[in-house]
């Protein structure tokens, strides 16, 4: 029972960070159309300048600034480089977002190399803050919590009870008559592609200490976080909500329960091979479920586009 | 572009099956491809001119998905990697087995497999194109790579499986010990498949699929499933992915879970479309491009792949056609005899471009030496100079020059728009 106690917060945590990657996502994807590849990294460069801003003022003042900084190289690279591609359709877009995202990879080995950076959480939170049946549970993981829980809810204010989200909510829809009515459609396609990279960002500031800082830390989270939209449904916040969830869950119970595919064959029914080292169907015997984790994902990913192609809570197919 | 290049070949089309235009760029390949060994016969020189040549058909394969069915793939390397795993396995198999297979006849089966597994996973992600096929192809590479980590007895976990090309029987006389023979046998097989997926694209369900790409839904009102269209395409593109993943098993002797993996098939992406995706030949110009700025490149600096990522992106925002693009727009003043125009102002800019390029790579350079230098080691050498990468008047001369070549350019550039204009206009009456 402490175990699923356990996991059910780790889960939180993983489901929450995910979920602060693809809300920005699946916002930017329902305004332009286009998948940014490269939301994730944004992410690490958050982690990154967080870094370098926690070597020379603390953790406390890169938690502000990383965000900003990103969300300002997201807002110039939609400007300056995706506005100019939007032109040639939907496949160069997506062609260029990832080249971008491979050449953020290489701009960031490129200033700090190929290693771990030491980037921790502050001193403040390293204490447990409660323990469940002997296992502790970090203060920075209910930092992690409440922090996402707040940009959910700030962004759910905004979209849904602010004039600026009013006219988001309408550019999504009928970008045309929106800037017929006389607003500046592109600016906020800017802004809430800038406000995307913030929180991408604001992930990677959060999650950088706990999941490490390296080069690859964009590619290990990138795939995971396209498929989590994908299951919620394409520019759905709600379906993001519920599907980062599930997958953070999934991933937890799957790493932490051992259970063997050979003891699922012998309960049904089905003798082990005495010798196993010559037998084709060897690897089927040792599966492990913590070993299937990591496609877990995936699986659930294709089994959804090809029974519901838009996603859990998606209203279009794409 | 391509709707231009499309027509012209349907014009030439009326002329007869075997008529000399069409005929003769395939007998200069095929002179060409024999030929080269001749010049180049150095170990490297072989070497790179495998790897280029598997590199050529596997991108001629992700094209007839991305540039002629307008689908795009983010886990071709899959359908290459199975091939490429099977042959192995098949190499295996004549060593340990028995199995009598002549060595030339592997990539076929490669190619085979390489169908097989298309059609399985073509038969649901082929539903739809645009981001959902995006995101399959995406979800079923990523899951096909995770999966050789964990099915070992298969794909040999993170070693790879390795295999023996010279253990088959002898074809004419030839083990294929020596990289010669390999080449040759690599040679004949990208001459077989480009011109296979040449007639391919100029077939009716080739030119179908160019509809598709198009329009589908008024290729739906001819009367032609979208779906049927790209699965064909999808199984047909595999099927040489494999053939290339065949020849990727014969050269290299191995495969593992980095030929199945998202950076493969970016890759190959990548590789397609600075060739220019509306081309046929743009991805095999894209293919020479990136391997040769990939060995020469690296023999020179340390972050290639950062001026190969910077390549990218700038190709994507100013030349979406590709190489192949840049040399098409010069087609027309070629047609119109005007092409002597453009000499003048391309040779005046020629030395200002070359300076800028430089001086940046230069500039970026330092900077990486400054950062990562081993402490205490300052001097670096570069472009046949020793500076010291710690110093400020290397950096500054660098972004100086950059800065002065740059100004050069943009005062250049209305002299090259005018005779631009001038070389692509034509006279009335003419």
């Amino acid at each position: 029972m402490s175990l699923l106690a356990v996991n059910l917060l780790d889960g939180l945590v993983t489901g929450l960070l995910l979920f602060m990657l693809c809300s920005g996502l699946t916002l930017i994807f329902s305004m332009m159309g286009v998948l940014n590849f490269a939301h994730a990294s944004f992410y690490m460069l958050g982690a990154y300048f967080a870094y370098q801003i926690s070597t020379y003022v603390g953790f406390w003042p890169g938690l502000i600034i990383a965000p900003v900084a990103v969300g300002i190289a997201g807002a110039l690279i939609e400007r300056y480089g995706l506005r100019r591609v939007h032109q040639y359709g939907h496949v160069p877009e997506l062609i260029f977002t990832f080249g971008l995202a491979l050449l953020i990879e290489e701009v960031v080995q490129f200033f700090w190399g190929k290693s771990h950076m030491a980037y921790y959480e502050p001193e403040v939170f390293k204490f447990a803050a409660f323990s469940i049946a002997g296992n502790a549970f970090p203060a920075y993981k209910v930092f992690m919590i409440f922090v996402a829980i707040a940009i959910f809810l700030v962004l759910l204010y905004i979209l849904t009870r602010t004039r600026v989200g009013l006219i988001i909510q309408a550019a999504l829809s009928y970008p045309a008559t929106v800037q017929n009515l006389g607003h500046n459609v592109p600016l906020v396609f800017m802004g809430v592609f800038g406000v995307g990279t913030a929180m991408a960002g604001l992930a990677g500031v959060i999650a950088g200490p706990v999941l490490g800082t390296f080069p690859g830390m964009a590619v290990v989270l990138g795939s995971i976080v396209f498929v989590t939209i994908v299951i919620g449904g394409l520019g759905s916040l709600w379906g993001a909500l519920i599907a980062s969830l599930l997958i953070g869950w999934m991933q937890t119970f799957a790493a932490s329960y051992n259970v063997t595919m050979a003891d699922i064959l012998m309960a049904v029914g089905i003798d082990k091979p005495v010798d196993l080292s010559d037998n084709a169907l060897r690897d089927l015997w040792t599966l492990t479920l913590p070993q299937i984790g990591p496609i877990l994902p995936y699986l659930l990913m294709v089994l959804v586009l090809v029974i519901r192609p838009r996603g859990l809570l998606g209203k279009r197919e794409t | 572009m391509s709707a231009v290049s499309d027509a012209e070949a349907a014009r030439r089309g009326k002329s007869g099956l075997f008529s000399l235009a069409k005929t003769a760029p395939w007998f200069i390949a095929a002179v060409l491809l024999i030929c080269l060994p001749l010049v180049f016969n150095s170990g490297a020189g072989f070497t790179v001119m495998n790897q280029m040549a598997i590199t050529i058909i596997f991108a001629l394969a992700y094209n007839m998905l991305l540039g002629q069915g307008g689908m795009l793939s983010f886990g071709h390397a899959v359908y290459m990697g199975l091939g490429g795993f099977f042959c192995v396995h098949l190499m295996n198999m004549v060593e340990y087995d028995g199995l009598m297979l002549p060595l030339p006849l592997l990539p076929l089966f490669g190619g085979l497999f390489g169908l097989l597994f298309a059609f399985i996973i073509g038969s649901f992600s082929t539903r739809r194109a645009g981001t959902v096929f995006a995101m399959i192809s995406l979800g079923v590479g990523e899951l096909i790579a995770s999966l050789s980590i964990i099915v070992v007895a298969f794909f040999g976990g993170e070693e790879g499986v390795s295999g023996d090309r010279t253990m088959g029987p002898e074809v004419a006389g030839f083990d294929f010990a020596q990289q010669s023979e390999v080449y040759y046998l690599t040679a004949a097989w990208l001459f077989i498949s480009a011109l296979a997926m040449f007639l391919y694209s100029r077939t009716p369900i080739g030119r179908i699929s160019n509809a598709v790409r198009d329009n589908e839904e008024r290729a739906e009102f001819l009367g032609y499933s979208q779906r049927y269209v790209r699965w064909i395409s999808f199984c047909a593109s595999g099927f040489f992915a494999g053939i290339a993943g065949g020849l990727f098993a014969i050269n290299f002797e191995i495969l593992t879970e980095e030929n199945l993996n998202l950076a493969t098939s970016g890759s190959i992406l990548l590789i397609t479309f600075l060739g220019g995706v509306g081309f046929f030949l743009g991805p095999v110009i894209g293919a020479i491009v990136f391997t040769l700025l990939q060995t020469v490149l690296s023999l020179y600096t340390e972050i290639w792949a950062l001026y190969v990522g910077l390549l990218f992106v700038l190709t994507v925002m100013f030349f979406p056609s590709g190489l192949a693009g840049v040399i098409a727009i010069h087609v027309r003043p070629w047609q119109l005899g005007k092409i002597g125009l453009l000499a003048a102002p391309y040779l005046k800019m020629i030395v200002p471009a070359a300076l800028f390029v430089f001086s940046c790579a230069a500039v970026l350079e330092i900077l990486f030496h400054a950062r990562h230098a081993a402490l205490g080691e300052e001097e670096m050498w570069l472009y046949g100079l020793t500076i010291n990468s710690q110093g400020v008047w290397p950096l500054t001369i660098a972004i100086a020059i950059a800065v002065v070549s740059l100004i050069i350019l943009k005062r250049l550039a209305p002299s090259l728009k005018e005779a631009w204009d001038e070389a692509n206009h034509q006279e009335t009456g003419s």
